[in-house]
């Protein structure tokens, strides 16, 4: 089920948060958005997850126009991770992650409920919280609880707005690999990034933004390169091979 | 996912049994303590005033009433008594009751703010004054729908200020609510002031009666408009309960999860507003009703809507009863306003909300 932005601009107050973006998720990859603060990642995210309607351009989910989806169809075709995952009142985990069954209430999916909640659960090593007022969480536990209701939404479109944000280096490497393992099941995986080498090592694809345009598309090595991150940055790197993998490893000149 | 395999080991060594939802133990000693209460209490209030009458006897009165019964009455009055003030009086008070604190919870749950009430952010003035209005010009004569209607319109128009006033982000933040509700409050006040100015006698004394609040003088006439609007909210209210429930994600998230959070909304408030005015139209003013009951409930049962709701009209009904029995009874010969006796208790309580909320969420939001 692919996801694809054609030529979309934003334009509010005259100001230019998104100049004609096109963009593409496509099933079985992990599609990175990088780029430094301001460059338009949060914006595209909100336009792609229809949050936001593009001043020119469209959306298109799986050859429909975003806009002509009704919410319930379109909440069990794609997920969202948003940035904020605080929860008003002292629900525990586990009735945060059930939310994310919403979708398929009074369907014949709802029988996979409890088996659905459990996996993404264990997934996002939250099961231990599931009894546990999210309201009285860490950041990165309400962060990875959250994570865990997109995961038991089941869409084969997932949009991941910075999942990484907040968590250790253990828990950021699991919920790479967890966008990993689900484009592995034939899922669009769209994140937002902020850490250069985590979006080296984990994505198929990179687009790169800066100032609401796209700079670079393309495989990591192609677009990670030294001397446009030095220009879209303002930051000159150096940029080496990973001696095992290969993947490209991004330093700042310090 | 076993790709996951030092994570899920870990969980599955620390993880508490996955089946441990709130205990439904718990819920059931909830409803049937309530239920239990407000059926004991409605009898016990409806014996005590200056005529006492025996629990047993007011049974009897019930049952005659209802025409399930022809045992005679023991003492002249009885009947007269229970069922032309009594009883109407104590049906007003679990109706009113359910009705305002139901009205708490929605609105808690749209404004997704724990501080929201109709009282304090100010509906229940508004419609007060929308009340008012009808009474100084002298509408009232037409139909008790009149007052009703006016104060409904008012209050839905105070909800919709309130409402766009206070939030940004999809979200409420605490200093932005009460600040709107002083403004709503402080507005409001200086309505029913001009209109007691203008009015005559009679007038000003029932826009007094207005704003403190009492179930004096409650008739079959007015909770045969009463009982409908809050039985209709009360159904609407289950139907958008689960709804509700995902407005605490914020709405954006809950967009995302299917929910069309414009038409919940609308609804919301409409069912706020109808609620608060039914009970304002008939009451005047009692704050923090809602407050107060959605959120012991809340720490019995938990925040999931659907038994939330049920449990917080059951809750406000009871409340409500026994503040009316401790108005009615607590000062010999004298009617304390039930507003004032609401607003005694939930002041306090309201403060320390306020400053519970403060430091769980880690500074004002």
């Amino acid at each position: 089920m692919s996801l694809v932005a054609e030529n979309v601009s934003v334009t509010i107050d005259r100001a230019h948060l998104l100049t004609d973006v096109s963009f593409a998720a496509i099933p079985g990859r992990v599609h990175s958005l990088l780029g430094p603060n301001g460059a338009g990642k949060s914006t595209l995210l909100s336009v792609l997850a229809g949050d936001r309607v593009p001043s020119s351009g469209r959306v298109v989910l799986r050859d429909r126009p975003l806009a002509d989806w009704p919410l319930r169809e379109l909440a069990r075709t794609r997920a969202v991770l948003t940035q904020e995952h605080s929860v008003t009142f002292s629900f525990r985990s586990r009735e945060i992650v059930e939310m994310g069954r919403h979708p398929w209430a009074r369907t014949s999916a709802e029988d996979d409920d409890d088996r659905e909640i459990e996996r993404a659960m264990t997934a996002t090593d939250v099961s231990h919280l599931a009894d546990r007022p999210v309201a009285d969480l860490s950041g990165g536990e309400k962060a990875r609880v959250a994570l865990a209701r997109v995961l038991a939404q089941r869409s084969p479109v997932l949009l991941l707005d910075e999942p990484t944000a907040a968590l250790d280096l253990r828990h950021q490497e699991d919920v790479l690999r967890l966008a990993r393992a689900q484009a592995a099941e034939g899922d669009a995986v769209v994140v937002v990034l902020h850490d250069l080498n985590l979006a080296a090592a984990y994505s198929d694809e990179i687009t790169l933004l800066e100032r609401g345009r796209v700079v670079a598309h393309g495989a990591p090595a192609d677009v990670l390169t030294a001397d446009r991150i030095k220009a879209v940055y303002g930051q000159p790197v150096d940029v080496i091979e990973h001696p095992r993998t290969g993947v490209p490893l991004v330093l700042p000149v310090r | 996912m076993t790709r996951l395999e030092s994570s899920a080991d870990a969980a599955v060594a620390t993880s508490a049994p996955l089946e441990t939802r709130r205990s439904t133990g718990r819920r059931v000693a909830l409803f049937t303590g309530l239920s239990v209460a407000l059926v004991v209490f409605a009898l016990v209030s409806a014996g005590m005033g200056q005529l006492q009458i025996a629990p047993g006897e007011v049974w009897n009165s019930l049952l005659r009433g209802l025409g399930l019964s022809d045992a005679p009455a023991t003492a002249p009055h009885v009947d007269a008594a229970l069922w032309t003030i009594r009883f109407p009086r104590i049906v007003a008070a679990i109706l009113i009751g359910a009705a305002l604190s139901v009205a708490g919870t929605i609105m808690q749950a749209v404004f997704a703010n724990p501080l929201a009430e109709p009282g304090v952010v100010g509906v229940s003035s508004g419609a007060a004054l929308g009340a008012a209005v009808t009474i100084v010009f002298g509408l009232t004569a037409t139909s008790d729908w009149v007052t009703a209607g006016a104060s409904f319109l008012a209050g839905l128009a105070t909800t919709m200020v309130v409402y766009l006033a206070s939030r940004s982000g999809g979200r409420t933040e605490v200093v932005t609510l009460v600040l709107t509700g002083i403004a709503v409050n402080a507005f409001a006040a200086g309505g029913l002031a001009l209109l007691t100015f203008l009015g005559d006698t009679a007038s000003r004394e029932e826009i007094i009666f207005w704003q403190l609040g009492s179930l004096n003088g409650s008739r079959w006439q007015e909770i045969g408009v009463i009982a409908p609007l809050v039985a209709v909210s009360l159904v609407f209210a289950f139907v958008l309960a689960r709804q509700l429930d995902l407005f605490s994600l914020g709405e954006r998230s809950a967009r995302h999860l299917g929910v069309n959070v414009e038409r919940v909304r609308i609804v919301s408030i409409v069912l706020v507003a109808v609620l608060t005015c039914a009970a304002v139209a008939f009451a005047g003013i009692i704050s923090f009703v809602g407050l107060i009951v959605p959120h012991l409930m809340r720490m019995v049962i938990g925040p999931a809507h659907r038994g939330l709701i049920a449990a917080s009209a059951l809750g406000g009904a009871l409340l409500l009863l026994v503040a009316d029995l401790v108005a009615r009874t607590a000062v010999p010969m004298a009617d304390l306003p039930i507003g004032m006796l609401t607003s005694l208790v939930g002041g306090p309580f309201f403060f320390w909300l306020l400053r519970r909320q403060r430091k769980g969420a880690g500074g004002w939001r």
